[in-house]
């Protein structure tokens, strides 16, 4: 093993340093915005015009209905949506 | 016992219970090493890095009720990094095809520097919070010690003997954590 001096040890504290807090939010946020997305799927499922307005144009379709695009993982959608 | 010190492997079946507040531990704990992987150890773009580390979160939390070893997350979150930062760099060379036995240079060592450093993190949790904040804000994320002092409420004079009795302690606790081989007990 090496030796684990106080210059090491420095070093190896600076080999870390914070992800930008911007990402670590988003990644934190994940489980809500699988709900989320859980919730638009079902809802394209059970409503066709809804779906083909989401496939038409995503985006503007989520914020008509009240959604957060940014919250949502919006590539996963698409291809659920094609699926 | 709080999220921050509970073991890996309890931090995950937490997570899988749909613990919220666990699964944002379980990010906080791991996203500075994700986030050297892709940018020190592959070296992505900014914006590349930024799609791979959401990505391995996401792929994480879909596999949390698949995991064969809840202790193993970290290197399981190594390796899925490391695979996915492989995909982006061949998907953004065209010409060039990347074979994973010819990563850009000093990969696997800058790898297992990140593992080493990992470990280091982990021993800090055991020292004070003050020590614990002095050696991060000045070694991690290069504070100066008059933005530590106004921080921390400390003259910024002690910083530097305070680093050094912090560093002190910490090779103390890591070197109890990781005895070297041989070491007599």
């Amino acid at each position: 093993m090496t030796a684990y001096d106080e210059h090491r040890l420095a070093e190896l504290i600076k080999a870390l340093p914070p992800a930008p807090e911007a990402w670590v939010e988003a990644a934190q946020e994940l489980p809500l915005a699988r709900d989320r997305l859980d919730d638009i799927v079902a809802r394209a499922e059970a409503d066709l015009a809804f779906r083909d307005a989401l496939i038409a144009d995503l985006e503007a379709t989520l914020r008509l209905e009240g959604y957060e695009p940014d919250a949502i993982p919006l590539d996963e959608l698409r291809r659920r949506l094609e699926s | 016992m709080q999220l921050a010190s509970l073991p890996d492997a309890q931090l995950v079946a937490r997570c899988r219970d749909g613990d919220e507040n666990a699964w944002r531990e379980l990010v906080s704990r791991f996203s500075r090493y994700v986030f050297a992987i892709c940018s020190q150890a592959f070296r992505l773009r900014a914006e590349d890095s930024e799609e791979v580390f959401q990505e391995v979160f996401a792929r994480t939390y879909q596999h949390l009720g698949r995991l064969r070893d809840d202790e193993a997350i970290r290197p399981w979150i190594g390796q899925l990094t490391r695979r996915l930062c492989i995909d982006r760099l061949r998907s953004s060379s065209r010409e060039e095809i990347v074979d994973p036995d010819t990563l850009p240079g000093g990969v696997d060592e800058e790898m297992a520097t990140l593992d080493e450093a990992f470990a280091v993190h982990e021993a800090m949790a055991e020292l004070t919070e003050n020590c614990r904040e002095i050696l991060d804000r000045f070694f991690a994320r290069d504070e100066s010690y008059q933005t530590i002092g106004a921080a921390l409420a400390i003259p910024s004079g002690t910083i530097a003997s305070r680093i050094s009795r912090c560093l002190a302690k910490l090779r103390e606790i890591f070197e109890g954590r990781n005895p070297a081989p041989g070491a007599s007990s």
